[in-house]
């Protein structure tokens, strides 16, 4: 393989990366436009910000969207970890092959069909739709994909480091949280930003289960885009956009200096 | 071979009396339809240092994993002082294994590993620092106490694992090939620490090697393996000189093996017919098995046959042939002389003079001999 920097690889690359950015710039550069017509470029301001910030309904939902996000990752990933140690660690016990095929069932169902289903369990138990539902519905299709990263990372960990600790005089549990935990972290932190990811973004299974007093966000820009395309989506797409970001900078930011204290720090103990 | 001495004879095995400390009774342990340890008895006294050897699969590891507590017996059971050891889970077990694979926690260092297991026992926060400096001194790792495993070399991987193991001074030392990675000095070294520890804090180890010289050097009691089950279980002398069966006389050290016909001439001699037309061996044998008139085998050891120009006077055992290689080893030479009819039988000698002054060389005539109790004779032929 070479390294050459040709022509080829820069053109492509240039055309790659403007396929994925270019639509969001133009939407971050209409989102300061003083025109209320979004195709019309009438000046430079910042007054959509302002009205977004005085729209109850989007913060409303913002506001939602995030709770059910927190919650039911968190929630997920707890139910997704177990359930990947139970499917990897288990043993032979009775239905394991149809548990673990049917973790894999949400990952390729069309959210209609799971949204609908919720939907008529809920009704079915008379759960009345609100926050709690929409948390009930995302934990249960992000705990799949939870599950399924935990349990990739799970087959390939080494056994007898868990032996280890048990020999050492770590009950079970105590070696899992000391030994197990530790080492799969990655992976289960992973899992807890996909579960974030996919409930932050999530319309369809949420305007299933979602009840009138709680909308999340993508519910509420979807309505609102039907009645017709407004600056103020475009200024909280940006906000979007660039809480987004900054996680995702602040995320990579935080790892390379943990590797760059570690680095220092292997350095001191060399010098020893 | 370096013989470990007490000035006491330990040999527990020996007295009725001693209760032992690890009893398997009538062991079985079957993976599937595979069976890894068949029906093996033995008794590991307390302060014994005992050494498991066989070939690679026969077993070794499973039998440590059924005194760790992570196999547990198909068939029989193992009594720990006394007491069936199945319904006690390996965290209370006071049994501690160094594995094979050594096992260290990846995102702990060096010093945390050693530490891992007295942070979970009684042992006060300045307890535990003093153990573990004096672990870590003990394997000589103190420059990498604060390392993590994947910055260290492997033989230095090893010794923490055996730091690790030994920092809770448990009644029971399993160690998987604790020494293989390290070079003879220090394994050497290691060897006489682990000795050393024993004398003074009386664990019990039972050890895995695949070196017959750590094996001989530091085992009260070495047991040879085989598919899984004990062929023989003696002390280090005992298991060299007086094997119960060629797979030991084989697998223990060096052997040349005749195979021949023995006819009893009373009074525990025999005579040993292994080629046609060539006078017959003598040798003595205290064994009750050997059959009055059958096939027999004969394993003697290369140093205990010696080579002279001459055929010396009155040698009851003697046999002609030609130098075919000479293996200089520093402290000895052995040749390998090849007997016209067929066997190359090798012949060891100290090397107390300079090379320049030895007495033999390629393609010389020469005479092998042995006396009448060198030799082992050993039913059967296999
Ligand atoms: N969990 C298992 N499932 C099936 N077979 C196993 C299992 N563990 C061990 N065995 C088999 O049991 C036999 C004995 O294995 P063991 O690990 O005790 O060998 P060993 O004597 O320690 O060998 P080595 O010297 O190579 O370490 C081997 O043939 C191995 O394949
Ligand atoms: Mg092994």
């Amino acid at each position: 393989m070479t390294r050459r920097f040709s022509w080829f690889n820069a053109t492509s690359l240039t055309f790659g990366f403007a396929f994925l950015y270019l639509p969001m710039v133009i939407l971050i550069i209409y989102s300061f436009n003083k025109s209320k017509l979004v195709t019309v470029w009438a000046g430079f301001s910042t007054k959509w910000y302002g009205e977004l910030m005085r729209n109850e309904a989007f913060l409303d939902a913002a506001w939602v969207t995030l709770k059910v996000a927190l919650v039911s990752s968190t929630l997920a990933t707890v139910l997704g970890t177990m359930a990947a140690i139970a499917l990897v660690r288990g043993g032979r016990f009775f239905g394991r092959t149809l548990f673990s095929g049917m973790i894999y069932a949400p990952l390729v169902m069309p959210d209609v069909i799971m949204g609908l289903s919720l939907l008529l369990l809920f009704i079915a138990i008379g759960l009345e739709r609100g926050v709690f539902t929409i948390i009930l519905a995302h934990t249960t299709f992000s705990m799949c994909y939870v599950s399924v990263v935990v349990s990739s990372r799970l087959a390939s960990f080494d056994r007898s480091l868990e032996e280890a600790a048990l020999d050492l005089g770590c009950t079970p549990f105590d070696a899992f949280r000391s030994v197990t935990l530790p080492i799969i972290a990655p992976a289960v932190i992973s899992g807890w930003l996909l579960a974030f990811t996919l409930s932050l973004d999530d319309l369809v299974i949420a305007s299933f289960t979602s009840g009138p007093s709680s909308t999340t966000l993508p519910i509420k820009v979807f309505s609102a885009v039907r009645l017709g395309v407004s600056p103020e989506i475009n200024a909280l797409s940006t906000i979007l956009i660039v809480l987004v970001s900054t996680g995702v900078i602040s995320a990579s930011l935080i790892s390379k200096r943990a590797i760059i204290r570690q680095r220092r720090e292997e350095r001191a103990a060399m010098a020893q | 071979m370096v013989q470990h001495e007490s000035p006491t004879v330990f040999a527990p095995w020996e007295d009725p009396e001693q209760k032992p400390l690890i009893r398997f009774i009538d062991v079985t342990k079957r993976f599937g339809d595979f069976t890894a340890i068949e029906n093996l008895n033995l008794d590991i006294y307390e302060r014994e240092f005992f050494a498991l050897l066989g070939p690679s699969g026969c077993g070794k590891t499973t039998l440590m994993r059924m005194l760790a507590g992570f196999e547990a017996p198909t068939e029989g059971t193992i009594l720990l002082d006394g007491a069936d050891i199945a319904p006690v889970p390996p965290n209370r077990r006071a049994v501690n294994m160094m594995f094979q694979s050594y096992a260290l926690f990846p995102h702990l260092t060096v010093e945390q590993n050693i530490a891992f297991g007295l942070k979970r026992s009684k042992m006060t926060k300045g307890e535990i620092a003093d153990r573990v400096l004096e672990m870590l001194r003990l394997v000589r790792l103190e420059p990498f106490a604060r390392r993590k495993p994947h910055q260290i070399s492997g033989g230095q991987r090893q010794r923490v694992a055996l730091a690790r193991s030994l920092a809770k001074a448990p009644r029971l030392l399993l160690l998987d090939e604790p020494l293989g990675a390290l070079d003879k000095k220090l394994r050497q070294e290691t060897q006489f620490e682990l000795m050393d520890i024993q004398e003074k804090t009386g664990t019990t180890f039972v050890i895995v090697t695949h070196d017959q010289e750590e094996a001989m050097t530091v085992a009260s009691r070495v047991a040879v393996m085989d598919h899984g089950r004990l062929v023989q279980v003696a002390t280090p002398d005992g298991i060299y000189e007086n094997p119960n069966s060629l797979y030991v006389a084989d697998f223990i050290g060096e052997v040349n093996i005749f195979r021949g016909h023995a006819r009893a001439l009373g009074d525990n001699r025999y005579e040993f017919t292994w080629a046609e037309g060539k006078a017959p061996f003598t040798a003595v044998s205290e064994r009750d098995d050997i059959p009055a008139s059958g096939p027999c085998s004969l394993a003697i050891r290369p140093e205990k046959i010696a080579i002279t120009a001459e055929r010396p006077e009155g040698a009851l055992n003697a046999v002609e042939g030609t130098v075919l290689d000479i293996a200089y080893l520093g402290s000895t030479s052995t040749y390998h002389v090849q007997l016209a009819e067929g066997p190359v039988i090798k012949a060891q000698t100290a090397n107390n003079r300079r090379i320049s002054r030895r007495s033999f060389n390629w393609d010389d005539r020469v005479w092998l001999s042995f006396t009448e109790t060198a030799g082992i004779l050993l039913p059967g032929h296999e």
